[in-house]
């Protein structure tokens, strides 16, 4: 199942298929390791229901919802 | 002397290994243009003297942050004679991705796999010999913190320095080796380091394709030829891909991972500090407490709560230092409180010494004594409260808690144009301007560094309170608790509403992205903290000292003496000062607080509040506007604190905003607090003297705020529900 990465919910697991941003955003997130078929696992939602926090390469990235709308994934389990 | 460059991503350690490698030998300069931070030091355990030069952390060589462009620039054309790329060695499949892109650059590389002492204590293997032939180039693992193989690491750099190296790339057996080949022949004969311009540009990266278009045209021609692999001819994806894609693919044989179960130290610690709910409490409670030891009078409350208090009489000397204007001290004061008293008494001290061999009667005793040394005292009196905050602020930092305030915080803060990481700033305000425009550092986008800056000043600062305390005096008894209160309120609804006015106006209207990394949670370092705080220091007593010492001499020099200054020192009534508020007095006309007899003495405090804030109730007390003597209606009273407390901060701040702050942002600063402090002060006499019921209309302010504060309760108890169920 595809879903992008802000609605995944805490706990989901998935493969990145691909990435929708443009420019400094989108280079962003390839030089933190968000590639196709990177593993990213959604660790936690801030308080105030955004920014989100996730697992990804083995360490900690945190990113805001709008961001991770950029983000199209392949859901690997619940 | 041949140079080393220190390069890696932020947390890998590298300004541990720095200070470890160069000792004290570290000063601070300033890039060229950007207000970024170069180190540089010695390492002297060679047959030669080595350069240091700390590069600011980085994840890629990409041209869209400054950090970026600088360490690239400065690898590719200042050619150190070898680079040191630091590895965290308990997270090298991203800090890898980097060394890929050095690599590509011709210059002598060795990789400082650091944090080896994690690593093992994780129960994890890392086979250097495996990584080394990979990457091609030498490997040595350290520890910076524990001082563990860095000799070995210099020794090795050292001789690989005598040596010359060409770039490789992990690219060359994709798809996207034959067009570098190409590419690399279309470039100019005499370019160095062509294999890394090659492969920028087929990145379709900004700087080289306006430096090279020529070569551009080629790659761009090129990749249209390749066939399409899925990437839809993004080379900046496919490149990025392929990277990630070798360094998980080759390293996986290095790295021996023990089996982990369950959750890790910082994982622990991450479930409290983050908390659905508990959180943003913990962090306010956690702010309270650093303000209450850096500033509070009355420690632990133990003399609200158990009458607790010091009396200067009863005191013992050592005490005595601290209360030696005489007065009760009223409870215990709070380190940092006590300090300050200290620095103040030690700067009487000096000024009584000096005292001994010159009268203040004559013009240079006056200037020594009065000026310099009691001007100078004044702000070297907050040196003690404003490193005691930094080392609070340095601990969370380095801890690893402030990203997660950031984290925490950032989506109440995107709304006013600004990101999670502006709060601690802002926050830093109520204490002291200097350090909460310093702590504006940790912004990376320099728009909202200096609005942040520019916003600092609306958060009452510990200085200005003076003057709230003696305007509270004459606002009278209950009313004069709420004029305080209201005056601080009113102090972070024109941040909010002004942040707001920016965000609408600014150019920039993106919020700058929040990718960022949490690290992983780790005790403090006892001398990083150390070195952290003497930076702080240096740059505060340096940069800002020299200004200070100026402005002060100036501002002493024309409230105390008239025109015909060479007739000796006359009373500020008669001063070039007084002369000077008499004139600049027709401009507040409108504010209402300077009309009358008295008018420019109130343009005189508000002057020389611009040497410290303390300043303005010296001034009213000098001129005889102490307490009962002020003739300010409620109005003019609201809109005298108005402007004090959004002008000009004092000289020390402004120099601070000055250093901190882009060139142009600083003007802009400047201007904003002009304007927005005359208009604020010019709304607030108006609508209070039209209605005139100046009290209650405070009081409306008040319970209009109380009751905003209690809605925005009660949507957030909403969202956390909302968010929770999901």
């Amino acid at each position: 199942m595809e879903k992008y990465l802000n609605e995944f919910a805490v706990g989901q697991k998935g493969k990145v298929k691909r990435i929708t941003a443009d420019g400094k955003i989108k280079r962003r997130l390839f030089d933190m390791g968000v590639t196709p078929n990177a593993e990213i696992l959604l660790r936690k939602i801030a308080p105030l229901g955004d920014p989100i926090e996730v697992t990804i390469r083995g360490y900690e990235l945190s990113l805001r919802r709008t961001e991770a709308q950029a983000i199209l994934m392949e859901v690997e389990s619940d | 002397m041949i140079k080393f460059a220190l390069a890696g991503n932020p947390n890998c350690g590298k300004t541990t290994l720095f200070n470890t490698l160069t000792g004290s030998t570290a000063h601070v300069g300033n890039w060229p243009g950007v207000t970024v931070d170069k180190r540089e030091g010695l390492y002297k355990k060679l047959a030669e003297k080595v350069q240091i030069v700390d590069l600011p952390g980085i994840y890629s060589l990409s041209p869209y942050t400054p950090e970026e462009v600088i360490s690239r620039n400065f690898i590719l054309d200042e050619k150190p004679e070898c680079v040191i790329n630091v590895v965290d060695a308990t997270n090298l499949e991203r800090n890898l991705y980097l060394t890929t892109q050095i690599l590509e650059i011709d210059v002598p590389v060795i990789v400082a796999l650091n944090m080896m002492d994690a690593v093992k204590a994780n129960g994890d293997k890392i086979v250097i010999e495996e990584l080394q032939k990979v990457l091609g180039v030498p490997v040595v693992g350290i520890s910076a913190l524990k001082r563990e193989g860095t000799d070995e690491l210099m020794q090795k750099a050292f001789e690989l320095a005598q040596t010359k190296r060409n770039g490789t790339t992990i690219l060359e057996n994709t798809i996207v080796g034959p067009i570098i080949a190409k590419v690399k022949e279309a470039l100019p004969q005499d370019l160095g380091s062509k294999l890394f311009h090659a492969i920028k540009l087929i990145e379709g990266d900004e700087l080289e394709v306006k430096a090279h278009p020529e070569a551009d045209k080629i790659a761009t021609e090129l990749k249209a030829q390749q066939p399409d692999d899925g990437f839809d001819g993004d080379y900046e994806a496919v490149v990025a891909d392929r990277r990630y894609d070798y360094i998980s693919v080759n390293f996986k044989k290095a790295i021996v991972k023990a089996n982990k179960q369950g959750m890790t130290k910082s994982d622990k610690i991450d479930k409290v500090m983050t908390h659905r709910i508990w959180s943003i409490p913990l962090f306010l409670v956690i702010m309270f407490a650093v303000f209450h030891f850096v500033f509070s009078e009355d420690l632990l409350f133990m003399n609200a709560i158990f009458g607790l208090e010091i009396k200067s009489e009863t005191a013992v000397n050592f005490f005595t230092g601290m209360g030696y204007e005489g007065e009760p001290l009223g409870g215990i004061p709070s380190l940092g409180v006590f300090l300050q008293s200290w620095m103040g008494f030690v700067f009487d001290q000096l000024g009584e010494l000096f005292g001994l061999f010159m009268s203040t009667d004559t013009w240079y005793g006056a200037l020594i004594i009065d000026g310099i040394i009691g001007g100078v005292g004044a702000v070297a009196s907050f040196i003690p409260q404003i490193l005691l905050l930094f080392l609070f602020i340095s601990i969370m930092e380095d801890s690893g808690y402030m990203a997660r305030v950031a984290f925490i915080m950032d989506r109440a803060f995107r709304k006013f144009g600004l990101s999670g990481k502006a709060f601690i700033p802002m926050l830093m305000g109520f204490g002291c301007s200097v350090p909460a425009m310093m702590a504006a550092r940790t912004l990376e986008d320099t728009c909202e560094r200096d609005r942040t800056i520019r916003l600092a000043t609306c958060f009452s600062c510990g200085a200005k309170a003076p003057i709230w305390a003696m305007l509270a005096v004459v606002v009278g008894g209950f009313f004069g608790d709420i004029f305080v209160f209201t005056i601080y309120l009113l102090g972070i609804v024109i941040a909010i509403v002004s942040a707001l006015i920016m965000k609408l106006f600014g150019k920039n209207h993106d919020v700058p992205p929040f990718i960022m990394e949490l690290p992983a949670y780790h005790a403090p370092q006892f001398k990083n903290l150390m070195a952290h705080l003497w930076e702080k220091l240096k740059h505060y007593v340096v940069k800002a000292a020299t200004i200070i010492a100026a402005s002060t001499v100036v501002i002493w020099f024309l409230s105390n003496f008239g025109w015909a200054f060479w007739n000796g020192m006359v009373e500020i009534e008669n001063s070039i000062l007084a002369d000077i508020g008499r004139g600049l007095s027709y401009i507040f006309y409108p504010l209402g607080w300077a009309m009358g007899a008295d008018g420019w003495k109130y343009t005189v405090a508000t002057l020389t509040g611009l040497i410290a804030k303390e300043d303005v109730v010296s001034t009213c007390e000098l001129l005889g506007l102490a307490s009962g003597a002020i003739g300010l209606s409620t109005a003019g009273i609201y809109a005298f604190a108005a402007y004090n407390l959004f002008t000009l901060p004092c000289m020390a701040a402004v120099a601070t905003a000055k250093g901190e702050s882009t060139k142009k942002g600083f003007w802009v600063t400047l201007a904003w607090w002009f304007a927005s402090s005359y208009v604020i002060s010019l709304i607030i006499y108006w609508v209070l003297e039209l209605y005139s019921v100046a009290v209650w209309a405070g009081i409306l302010v008040t319970l209009v705020l109380v009751a905003a504060i209690v809605a925005s309760g009660i949507v957030l108890s909403r969202r956390i529900k909302k968010y929770s169920k999901e």
